[in-house]
């Protein structure tokens, strides 16, 4: 099986760094072997068994100024405790974290609030800890308020809130702040679509002016298409550091996401198919090849073996090429199938390279010819990378533009 | 808001000014418990004062009028020690729970944990702002006037009040952490605390059992009997009575001098500064857990 090369890249920091984390582990003791009651801790003494759970192993990151930087992983990989030690709400139990300006976390639901208190109220408490002064909070007041649309129920207890219109408070409060960092754990899925579109466009605000956004996601399309980098930590380790690309193709290898639903982990001969790999190259059936230019002849060998069994069907073999969030952006198809007769064959695509930008990956399907029914599919994460042009956007569209005085 | 990276010197200010503990913030937290508390009714000062006065009113009714304990002006001389003593306890008591009852903070927002102990303290002492105008008064309707030298002591006392609740508050605001009894211990310890102080009693009946085994002084390892004395000096000030029926003289507080008083209260300092020392190490070495054990 294909594999994406996993080796961690770590960016060399351009930017002056503003988190900077070394050799950071955190362990937790188990509350079952712990002496939660003074009392216990007096009659059994010091002898207490103690279970420890590593959250964090031995993790390096140093994250510069302006970097958007996804944190992504399975459930329990210790996502949230690596942010909340590069917040400075837990301290790490061995290694350093430097942090450099003001901070402002927004983590699960709600960012420090007191449900007794009203949302205004809170407000000014919010403030104070992010180390705000009074006036510089009533100076803001106004605009936190409009932001967070909460109107005259800025003076409710904030336990009468809604989830929604909690996050509304924390996010507005966060944003204006004027953080230096901001750090985001999984709460934009909480506001309504507007909120929703309205924190995009605030993240990339910030991202124009140059602040430190890292945010805990589970939306990997997100991650394609906000972040500059994109970091993947499974049990507690940084398993890729880098590319948000790759980082996001290594997280769904890591989560077993990368073939369809049902597809089964082991390429079985389902009516007598196996796609034994498709690789890039510039030259036909040559290494493989990862980066090209618009007009770049472009050739995919696609290694494909008919299995002999009581039944040997005839096969349509089609590549998809996908961009970011597994978007089909083009596809391509033998003009015939592969005869019904069991042997390995080499399809050998040719394509003239697109005005393209970005990263896109392959994906092989195996359709039976007169039903058009599936076969078998297969992913490859290699990424191929098309450069083309440095505007934004999938596709690189020549155009001519005039500018005249009227 | 700004469209400019923020220069990196100012970045540094501004998350220290994030780490460190601003009296702004320490503000706003006692703002909060006067809010929460007293669910922002008007008459939160007449509740922060209900308190110690039924209190006040029961202990006068029984040891003065029902046992006749024959001091003069009693309720002046248990009101200067009381206030000392109630402030000190809810200090202690309130930080016990301080970290816990924000948990809501601790695991969202980075600050100086440490501002929250502290702050209990401060409302504690902010109550006791509102209630030391209110002991005056009664003194000086009472015809006990205090404007003599010896009220000056009331300011180390009042010193070490402070240093003492909140050395003692760290400590058990990070043990209630760890060990979720401490604040019910706190409370018990609270109740026996408040008689190893001469509040009630006469600080000379200790004396008469201390002196001779010369043991008087480790009376004074408790930096509270030093701070409800010298309140006692500074704002009862009569250090001998007479007793108008028999004519009987006895000594009510422990010394007429300042000596005495400033002397214990030094002890009180260097206890406060070890505790301090220890309490501080104790919170911040625990407090790596604290967003995690809540």
């Amino acid at each position: 099986m294909s594999t994406v090369e996993a080796t961690p890249v770590v960016p060399a920091p351009t930017a002056p760094p503003v988190i900077t984390a070394r050799g950071v582990s955190k362990r937790f003791l188990t509350h079952k072997s712990k002496a939660t009651a003074l009392k216990e801790r007096v009659v059994k003494g010091r002898g207490l068994g103690t279970e420890e759970f590593w959250a964090l192993r031995d993790v390096d990151v140093v994250i510069g100024e302006g970097e958007t930087v996804g944190l992504i992983g399975p459930n329990g990989a210790g996502k949230s405790t690596l942010l909340k030690v590069l917040a400075g709400i837990l301290r790490p139990t061995s290694g350093d974290v430097d942090v450099q300006g003001r901070i402002a976390s927004l983590l699960e639901l709600g960012a420090g609030f007191n449900g007794e208190l009203t949302g205004r109220e809170n407000l000014y408490l919010n403030g104070a800890l992010l180390g705000l002064s009074r006036r510089e909070l009533e100076s803001l007041e106004e605009s936190i308020i409009g932001f967070s649309e909460q109107g005259q129920r800025i003076d409710d207890p904030v336990k009468h809130y809604s989830s929604g219109e909690y996050v509304k408070l924390a996010f507005s409060i966060a944003v204006h702040v004027d953080p230096d960092v901001l750090l985001i754990d999984e709460v934009l899925a909480v506001g309504d679509e507007a909120f929703a579109r309205k924190c995009l466009a605030k993240i990339a605000e910030f991202q124009r002016a140059g602040k430190t956004i890292l945010f805990v996601t589970h939306s990997l399309d997100l991650v394609e298409t906000l972040c500059t980098r994109g970091i993947v930590v499974d049990h507690g380790r940084v398993q890729y550091d880098g590319d948000p690309v790759f980082a996001v193709h290594t997280l769904r290898k890591i989560l077993g996401t990368d073939r369809p639903v049902g597809a089964p982990e082991v390429q079985e001969e389902i009516g007598g198919h196996v796609v034994h790999g498709a690789v890039v190259s510039s030259t036909r059936g040559g290494p493989r090849a990862g980066r090209f230019a618009a007009g770049d002849r472009l050739h995919l060998r696609v290694d494909v073996e008919v299995v002999d069994g009581p039944t040997v069907h005839a096969g349509d073999v089609r590549v998809v090429f996908m961009g970011a969030g597994d978007i089909p952006i083009f596809g391509l198809r033998t003009p015939e199938p592969l005869p019904a007769r069991a042997g390995r064959y080499a399809v050998d695509f040719e394509v003239e390279v697109p005005r393209l930008n970005g990263a896109f990956i392959v994906g092989v399907q195996v359709d039976e010819p007169t039903t058009g029914l599936p076969i078998t599919a297969r992913r490859f994460d290699d990424a191929v990378w098309v450069e083309t042009g440095v505007l934004p956007g999938i596709l690189d569209v020549p155009a001519q533009v005039q500018v005249s005085e009227q | 808001m700004t469209a400019l990276p923020v220069p990196a010197g100012d970045r540094a200010a501004r998350a220290s000014a994030q780490g460190r503990i601003r009296w702004e913030l320490l503000s706003q937290l006692v703002r909060k418990d006067l809010k929460t508390k007293y669910q922002g009714s008007t008459l939160g000062f007449v509740w922060s004062l209900a308190n110690p006065l039924l209190q006040l009113g029961i202990y006068y009714v029984i040891f003065s009028l029902v046992f006749r304990n024959g001091i003069p002006s009693y309720h002046v001389y248990l009101m200067s020690g009381l206030l000392a003593f109630t402030a000190f306890s809810a200090g202690v008591t309130g930080a016990s729970t301080s970290v816990l009852g924000n948990a809501g903070l601790v695991k969202k927002v980075r600050f100086p944990l440490l501002v929250l102990p502290l702050s209990s303290v401060a409302f504690a002492l902010v109550q006791l702002g509102l209630q030391l105008p209110v002991l005056f008064v009664i003194a000086l309707v009472s015809g006990v006037n205090f404007f003599h030298l010896p009220l000056l002591l009331i300011l180390p006392a009042f010193v070490l009040l402070v240093l003492f609740s909140t050395a003692l508050g760290i400590l058990v605001a990070a043990l209630n952490v760890r060990y979720r009894d401490t604040s019910h211990f706190v409370e018990i310890a609270m109740l026996v605390w408040f008689w190893a102080n001469p509040i009630l009693y006469p600080v000379n009946l200790v004396r008469t059992q201390l002196d001779p085994h010369h043991l008087f002084w480790a009376y004074f390892l408790n930096p509270m009997a030093s701070v409800v004395t010298a309140f006692q000096r500074a704002v009862y000030q009569t250090p001998v009575i007479t007793n108008t029926n028999t004519g009987l003289r006895t000594a009510l507080l422990a010394d007429g001098g300042y000596l005495f008083y400033l002397r214990n209260l030094a002890l009180g300092f260097v206890i406060t500064g070890l505790l301090m020392l220890f309490a501080v190490r104790t919170f911040e070495r625990l407090q790596a857990d604290f967003a995690e054990d809540l």
